[in-house]
């Protein structure tokens, strides 16, 4: 279902309906994480990716157009020889990694196990990618702050500055 | 079995591929930010994918024993989906910046003005 939106999004034109299949694939894909029993992952990625991500991608539809022009793309071979390569050398790649649920993968060794068992007595809140994300790894949700920070100045600055050029060259007599 | 083990990685390459496509293949520079945006979410299901138990639930503690799925790629990725909305938040700003100076979003005739400028 996922491919099937993805794909949908990529071979329409109407930027509206590509944004809007966007926000839906995001859904979709938020629902999947909760199959996978990242719950949290999930809660984010429906209010962020499906929600926030798409009512800004359709503010800027409405400051500049929605229509994609060129109905024939040029040249579409060579990306897809590309894409395809890629694919095939990442399906390759695959054969060599552990497979899909086995507890007993790598992933699973290191590290998770103290957090398991520790963090409730540590921090006291039953949720442990809370507990991990605000308190074990608090320096870094701190960096993240700074780069959303950094990421909202630099959108003021663009769009605002666009606003304030426009108005003084409206103010000049012609 | 063993192969069909395999499968969340593939379905990961997939839209992974997709994304890709759409962001060497289009022109459009809306159209390219939501490319990556697919790239980008691709790569949060090969994380989410990776930290599940089958079996397992969700690394919430319980009082009754239970299994419980990997939380660490879950932390990663959750600082991933705020940073990756905040560089699109910048891009889409980008792009209405170029439209204001160019008129236009697509990426071949803001080349065809640059290339006329510099004549």
């Amino acid at each position: 279902m996922l491919v099937v939106t993805a794909v949908a999004a990529i071979r329409l034109r109407d930027l509206f309906a590509v944004v809007m299949l966007f926000g839906i694939y995001s859904l979709v894909s938020a629902s999947l994480f909760v199959i996978l029993d990242a719950v949290d992952v999930a809660f984010t990625e429906a209010s962020v990716g499906a929600g926030v991500a798409t009512v800004f991608m359709l503010s800027t539809l409405a400051l500049t157009t929605s229509r994609e022009k060129r109905p024939v793309p040029h040249k579409p071979l060579l990306p897809l020889l590309v894409v395809t390569i890629t694919g095939l050398a990442l399906v390759y790649g695959t054969w060599d990694i552990p497979r899909y649920g086995d507890p007993a993968n790598p992933v699973h060794h290191h590290l998770v196990q103290r957090f398991i068992e520790d963090s409730p007595k540590e921090i006291s809140i039953p949720n442990v990618v809370t507990s991990v994300l605000a308190s074990y790894r608090g320096y870094d949700t701190l960096g993240e702050t700074t780069v959303v920070f950094t990421a909202a100045i630099g959108v003021l600055v663009l769009v605002g500055g666009a606003r304030r050029r426009r108005r003084s060259r409206k103010d000049e007599p012609e | 079995m063993a192969i069909l083990g395999l499968y969340n990685y593939w379905i990961f390459i997939v839209l992974m591929m997709c994304g890709f496509y759409v962001v060497i293949s289009s022109g459009n520079l809306v159209k390219k930010l939501v490319g990556l945006n697919i790239f980008q979410t691709s790569v949060f299901i090969l994380y989410i994918s990776m930290g599940k138990i089958i079996g397992g639930t969700a690394p919430i503690i319980m009082d009754k024993a239970a299994v419980y799925s990997n939380p660490l790629p879950h932390v990663l990725i959750l600082t991933a989906i705020v940073v990756g909305i905040a560089t699109t938040s910048l891009g889409l700003a980008l792009v209405v910046r170029i439209n204001e100076a160019y008129g236009t979003i697509e990426e071949d005739e803001i080349h065809a003005q640059d290339r006329e400028e510099a004549l």
